[in-house]
């Protein structure tokens, strides 16, 4: 960041021109954008020592899904570094502005670097232009910071972040996902990025009802992660020794709200007594006793005994 | 070839600042007025997006009178510098006074250098904790700063609304009380001063009101938009005291947007 010697607000700060801080920013002070760091040759393997192998954090699953009056945004709290849970409550969901959050999945230190200034850029615009930015606007802001990042993610360090919110203009909750060269791409109802994702995506299936209540969006949010984590070893589940329950954000026309701790305990522990002996969450073994003897043999397949 | 004729620095300094002081003085005024609440700005102005109030940053806003592209051009300025510093540091290492000083230098630069001098006048002021660690800080065309404490009116009539909130301001106002004051206070401008019928009353909505709450997290500045003036101002004419009463639990107002999130 040059600073006048006089003290005085330097040229290029008054300047008339955009109204984007990234482009204002790469003209003025590049050195502070995360993409202006030139990297050493070799991909991120060349990093040795350190738990991990000195592999970078990883952070991993993050679900949406679209209900009535809006979207909902869960993450999981785990972030793993090769065989290593390098932090057990990391935060991978944040809101954008009022209107949108975002979650992350990939390596979480650029991820994080990454959304800082995609919430400045839009809180930039918002007091430049005396206008809130247009979800469209702000789904292409993003995508193009993606892009930047694309030398790194071929070095192995790619960030996939999600992006939803209340689009004010259309009123409905909108989920936009995007690929590691900056593409993006509208989802229709439940998105899930990250490790986990595969598992999650597949229990979001099940659990989606369209234009349902936020309570059972919430629920299904938190459901999907449970799936990720029973099979993703680098989800975490949640932590009821510590009390470290899923990061959860509700957004609707009246702006975006992280569920406190007290309100998503009791869903937890609703999920987590529901698959109890059931893990799996089947609806129909909640109906049927469980000591009835499986129907096994007529619906298995080719499996050898 | 001509040969210029020779004026003397004193001349040359006083010719700039008249000329600065009265397109100044040619505009309609703001009010920044200090309450428990937070700070409150207010102006008379029919537009709806040619702002004089801004928000700058989470706890510190800007206000201005005088030529709108120079105040605009040093509002921008103020939002790039906010911006950049609290990403480059954090968010609570943005102050009103930083920016008060590089505002401060540049005017100053731009009087003494320019053949023109800006002719604008600016507060930058910070919403603290509490009411004692509120900064006010008014910014004149020469670069030249005052800390100022509960109230500031800059603009056309300044000086009677000046005097008007010197007679009315007290410590502890809440947030209706400061309004009602600052809305009477740029009523009573040069205009109804020769009439001689008292305070003129403006209507909500050629006010341009925004408030720094000092309850909220995070961003504080909200605007405050013709229904919530209007319940927060009472029924014109009403004596202070009882829509004091009324509208004491009026506070923050319909049009509130959501807490941001912190």
């Amino acid at each position: 960041m040059s600073q006048d010697p006089s003290g005085r607000l330097p040229a290029a700060y008054l300047v008339p021109g955009s109204s984007s801080f990234t482009e204002f920013v790469r003209d003025h002070a590049p050195e502070v954008l995360p993409g202006a760091r030139r990297l050493p040759a070799g991909g991120a393997g060349a990093l040795t020592g350190g738990p991990g192998a000195g592999q970078p954090p990883h952070a991993t699953t993050i679900v949406a899904i679209v209900f009535a009056d809006g979207v909902v945004m869960a993450g999981d709290r785990r972030a793993t570094a090769g065989n290593v849970i390098a932090q057990r409550d990391i935060e991978k969901v944040f809101p954008a502005d009022d209107h949108s959050c975002v979650g992350i999945a990939g390596t979480a230190g650029l991820a994080i670097e990454m959304v800082r200034l995609f919430q400045v850029e839009l809180e930039h615009f918002e007091k430049l232009e005396g206008a809130l930015m247009s979800f469209e606007g702000k789904a292409n802001r993003l995508s193009a910071m993606i892009r930047g990042n694309l030398g790194l993610a071929m070095q192995g360090l790619a960030v996939v972040p999600v992006f939803a919110g209340y689009d004010l203009a259309e009123q409905r909750g909108r989920i936009v996902s995007y690929d590691v060269t900056g593409g993006r791409y509208e989802e229709v109802d439940h998105h899930a990025v990250g490790s986990g994702s595969v598992f999650a995506r597949g229990a979001l299936k099940k659990l989606f009802r369209p234009g349902t209540g936020a309570e059972q969006a919430v629920r299904a949010a938190v459901e999907a992660l449970w799936d990720a984590a029973d099979d993703d070893s680098a989800t975490g589940g949640p932590d009821l020794l510590r009390r470290i329950w899923p990061v959860v954000a509700v957004v609707t026309a009246d702006g975006f709200r992280r569920l406190g701790d007290d309100e998503l305990g009791g869903v937890v522990e609703a999920v987590v007594a529901g698959r109890t002996g059931n893990p799996g969450g089947n609806p129909l073994a909640v109906q049927s006793p469980p000591q009835s003897p499986p129907q096994a043999p007529t619906q298995q397949g080719g499996a050898p005994a | 070839m001509s040969v210029p004729f020779y004026v003397s620095p004193e001349q040359l300094m006083k010719d700039k600042a008249d000329f600065a002081r009265k397109g100044i003085a040619r505009g309609r005024a703001v009010v920044v007025v200090a309450c428990s609440d937070g700070i409150v700005f207010a102006s008379e102005n029919a537009s709806r997006a040619l702002h004089k109030i801004s928000e700058i940053y989470d706890r510190v806003a800007f206000a201005a009178v005088g030529k709108y592209n120079e105040f605009e051009n040093l509002r921008v300025a103020g939002v790039r510098y906010a911006d950049l510093r609290g990403y480059s540091y954090d968010r609570s290492d943005v102050t009103a006074r930083g920016l008060a000083n590089a505002y401060a230098q540049t005017l100053g630069t731009i009087f003494t250098t320019e053949s023109k001098p800006y002719e604008v006048e600016l507060v930058v002021a910070e919403v603290g904790a509490t009411p004692e660690r509120d900064q006010v800080y008014r910014l004149t065309y020469d670069g030249s700063v005052a800390d100022e404490h509960g109230y500031v009116a800059m603009g056309g009539s300044a000086e009677q609304i000046t005097a008007k909130l010197a007679e009315r301001w007290q410590p502890g106002l809440d947030l209706p009380a400061a309004l009602r004051l600052a809305v009477e206070a740029l009523g009573s401008d040069a205009a109804a001063a020769a009439a001689g019928s008292g305070p003129r009353t403006i209507a909500p909505d050629q006010l341009e009101v925004a408030v720094l709450d000092r309850a909220r997290t995070r961003r504080t500045f909200r605007r405050l938009g013709a229904p919530a003036l209007a319940g927060l101002l009472g029924a014109p004419g009403a004596g202070a005291a009882p829509a004091e009463a009324e509208h004491g639990g009026a506070v923050p107002g319909p049009d509130t947007p959501p807490e941001p999130p912190a």
